[in-house]
């Protein structure tokens, strides 16, 4: 057994664990942390299989964005998840035997699938003069630009999208008002309370 | 020797995982999300490895693609979820339907 081979199996087994601790642990904020895990081990598959540009685009986007989102949003809510603690999953056997009947039927893929005859190789750069991590970028842009204007324009969709989603709408519109803020008077504004130990307000 | 079907049993066992993982947190709309990462992962993970042991580039562009996408429908996902719970409670996607207007 070679390194790569014993890598592989390590980053193999650590993706799958995260993979079942995302799926079954209770708390969202673990939940969360399992999947970074397993998104930096599926970087170090990308890592093996010479395909360092969607690795670290793995890492950039998904831990740095999507689990730091997923985070944000999980402590911004509100919501007790406390209550389902100490019970069972619900929907446990169900989920194990839908689990059971796809891995059966992708086993019987696997088992006897093959390659076509008809099949062409689409894009290939010379492999000798390009590096690793620029072929994709070439190609891309050479091959593929127009679908990564469509890209660009459901990221720029998604953004606008999400701000005037969560936009508030106050009865005045968000413009600051000047007289009102001048006009403030301290003396109702104030005051000290004193908080007892444990307890809220 | 590490072969394609090593790559696509990982990929097979994340797919499961997520699938099931759906329909383990059925009314929970941040696992539902969860899930769904780990589904589109299992298919980068089969693009790029069809891509190495084939000599093909266009799958790990098109692994590129599909991390975009997934980018962006997490994010949409994730502002739908909060503004539907302006108010504190249990994320219950049966009560989504109060989203009116």
């Amino acid at each position: 057994m070679t390194v790569a081979d014993f890598a592989f199996y390590i980053i193999a087994v650590s993706t799958v664990t995260g993979g079942v601790f995302t799926v079954v642990s209770k708390d969202p904020v673990q939940s969360v942390i399992w999947l970074v895990l397993t998104f930096s081990s599926a970087a170090g598959l990308f890592i093996l299989l010479g395909a360092e540009f969607v690795a670290v685009l793995m890492i950039v986007v998904y831990v740095g964005a999507v689990a730091v989102m997923f985070i944000g949003v999980v402590r911004i809510i509100d919501v007790d998840f406390n209550l389902s603690k100490h019970k069972p999953l619900k929907h446990f056997r169900l989920a194990l035997l839908i689990g059971v009947i796809l891995l059966f039927e992708l086993a019987l893929v696997l088992g006897v699938w093959y390659m076509s005859q008809n099949a062409e190789i689409s894009v290939r750069p010379e492999m000798n003069d390009v590096q690793n991590n620029s072929a994709p970028g070439s190609i891309i842009y050479d091959n593929y630009a127009y679908l990564i204007y469509a890209c660009g324009l459901i990221l720029l969709v998604a953004g606008v999208g999400s701000i005037v989603l969560t936009r508030r709408r106050h009865a005045g519109g968000n413009r600051q008002n000047v007289a009102a803020q001048m006009h403030r008077d301290p003396a109702g504004t104030k005051g000290i309370i004193n908080l007892k130990q444990g307890q809220g307000l | 020797m590490i072969g394609i079907e090593h790559y696509l049993v990982v990929g097979a066992i994340l797919f499961v995982l997520g699938m099931s993982g759906i329909f383990l947190h059925r009314k929970n709309l941040i696992f539902i999300l969860m899930s769904f990462e780990l589904i589109l992962l299992a298919v980068i993970i089969n693009l790029v490895a069809f891509s190495t042991f084939w000599n093909d580039l266009a799958g790990q562009v098109f692994a590129v693609f599909v991390l975009i996408v997934a980018a962006a429908q997490t994010a949409i996902g994730l502002v739908i979820l909060l503004c539907f719970l302006r108010k504190p409670g249990v994320i219950n996607v049966d009560d989504i339907n109060v989203m009116k207007g």
